[in-house]
């Protein structure tokens, strides 16, 4: 295993899983004070219970057998057969790698039914979540039937964030609204963990795209450089959009947008050149600063917005590698863009790579949650949620003000 | 005795207490509190959507004086807070029963 790459990839594995802890800040801090510690929670179970099914059966269903088409199969469960002689090493730490990715997937979708989820019913979600949409549309997109048909997805667009993002909306609908949505508005309780998060994520995103290449290459580079420009080029837009729209450039709209340039800019950050992620960045922070708004208009209850970032924004950067994609500046071979003589083959296989993923991971988790609300249900009561999560699911309390002492029960 | 109580905007507070002390007021007590009156709230946007938050932050102050003494705190406390814009707040005086030092036991005037 060439040095260089070792040490790209394993830097980039631990920048990956630093955007777990840096998304519970990011959701944590737009929920309310009541409820912060069960955001927080419902992330970081993500990073107990994910690694763990990982090597037992999740990567060898996701990637196992590199040349099936639907399903790795269960021969590389357990991570049997992998050893460090020869390519073993390179395997392991591609395991290790794309384990990042899984645990980051389903915690996506905890922003949306922030603040009314039984964490009992999120327990199970998560990690059957992970088995049964996650690594099958992995699978699919690389090196499956969907890849092969020529469609594109760098980082993770379609099988990342589409796919959590459609899952998000078929969360919200079978879970419900909050109490009091959407009369009773519930802001931000703390915009500086808000902000704290945001920097987390940007800066471990780069370790998402970049580390994708998984060696330390000329690939790798321009996956940085798209990073850092759609991630400003999606906040610069969104907060010109809030300037001219609303009256005052705020804290979470530059965080939102720059957020959603990251997302637009993953499945494309290896297949575009740098100016073309400046669009990218662009066109994502200005569709998605809109698209926040259609929970008001559908009546959904997406509580932080997974659909209108995650969703919106995964589909206008999937899509727009279709208008994009320049092979020849890559030297690799693949299809082209619209923009770059590729005609309308490369935007036809990716609306047909997210139509796919919509639908099936659209079917399935409705059918974890209504198998999950049939059982253990999916909600916590009505007084529960007023009294709120943090104490209810926990036990504990985020903010202790003044000097509180406590007995020994 | 009376217990004057005043409540102010949060960054007259400093003006306020400086005020007092040259009204020769030996003990202050400062809450931070929220509420409306004539001049309402204000609005907050998050991601495009508006709130409108109806408590606004205020101050609230308390003394307690000596009979004679409550005029010049009353003074006090309203040339110190007035900024002559709508918010500023309100001062009334209430009649205390009693009032122990907890330190002496001393009771009544006495323990001003």
């Amino acid at each position: 295993m060439n040095t260089g790459d070792a040490a790209w990839v394993l830097v980039s594995s631990a920048m990956v899983l630093f955007m777990t802890p840096g998304l519970a800040f990011f959701y944590g801090g737009m929920d309310r004070s009541r409820n912060v510690l069960n955001m927080l929670m419902m992330n970081f179970w993500c990073l107990l219970i994910i690694p763990i099914l990982w090597v037992v059966v999740g990567y060898s269903i996701a990637g196992g057998n590199f040349d099936a088409a639907f399903f790795g199969g269960f021969g590389a469960a357990f991570l049997k057969g992998i050893g460090l002689e020869g390519e073993g090493a390179k395997q392991l730490l591609t395991i290790a790698f794309l384990g990042m990715f899984a645990v980051i997937t389903p915690a996506l979708i905890s922003g949306a039914v922030a603040g009314r989820m039984k964490f009992t019913a999120w327990a199970i979600f998560a990690p059957v979540w992970m088995l049964l949409v996650f690594a099958p549309v992995f699978k699919w997109v690389y090196g499956g039937w969907l890849g092969v048909r020529g469609s594109l997805d760098f980082a993770g667009g379609t099988a990342i964030h589409v796919n959590a993002g459609i899952a998000a909306l078929v969360a919200v609908l079978i879970l419900g609204k909050r109490r009091g949505w959407p009369q009773e508005g519930s802001p931000p309780h703390s915009m500086p963990l808000v902000m704290i998060g945001t920097g987390i994520l940007w800066f471990g995103w780069f370790g998402f795209n970049a580390g994708s290449a998984l060696g330390a290459n000329g690939q790798a580079v321009q996956a940085f450089m798209n990073t850092f420009l759609a991630a400003a080029a999606g906040g610069l837009a969104w907060v010109l959009v809030e300037r001219v729209r609303d009256g005052h450039p705020t804290n979470l709209g530059a965080a939102s947008g720059i957020v959603a340039g990251l997302v637009a800019v993953t499945p494309a950050c290896g297949y575009v050149s740098s100016m073309s992620s400046i669009w990218i960045g662009l066109a994502a922070g200005v569709v998605c600063s809109y698209a926040v708004r259609i929970k008001f208009k559908g009546g959904f209850d997406d509580a932080l917005d997974v659909v209108g970032v995650h969703f919106v924004g995964g589909l206008v950067g999937s899509l727009m590698i279709g208008l994009f994609a320049d092979s020849s500046h890559f030297g690799a071979e693949h299809l082209d863009g619209l923009f770059y003589g590729g005609g309308f083959k490369l935007l036809l296989e990716q609306a047909i790579a997210n139509g796919v993923t919509i639908i099936y991971s659209a079917i399935v988790t409705a059918l974890i949650l209504l198998a999950i609300k049939a059982t253990v249900g999916l909600r916590v009561s009505d007084d529960e949620e007023l009294t709120g999560l943090d104490s209810v699911e926990h036990g504990e309390t985020a903010y202790h003000f003044g000097e509180v002492t406590m007995g020994r029960g | 005795m009376k217990l004057v109580t005043a409540v102010i905007k949060p960054f007259k507070l400093d003006d306020v207490k400086e005020a007092l002390k040259s009204a020769g007021v030996v003990g202050v007590t400062v809450t931070e509190v929220r509420g409306f009156g004539r001049q309402g709230g204000h609005t907050e946007t998050y991601r495009g959507t508006e709130y409108q938050v109806d408590f606004l932050p205020k101050v609230k102050v308390e003394v307690i004086v000596d009979d004679a003494d409550v005029d010049g705190a009353v003074e006090a406390i309203v040339s110190s807070a007035r900024t002559e814009k709508i918010g500023d707040g309100k001062v009334w005086v209430t009649t205390i029963d009693d009032l122990i030092r907890i330190r002496t036991g001393e009771r009544g005037a006495e323990a001003v």
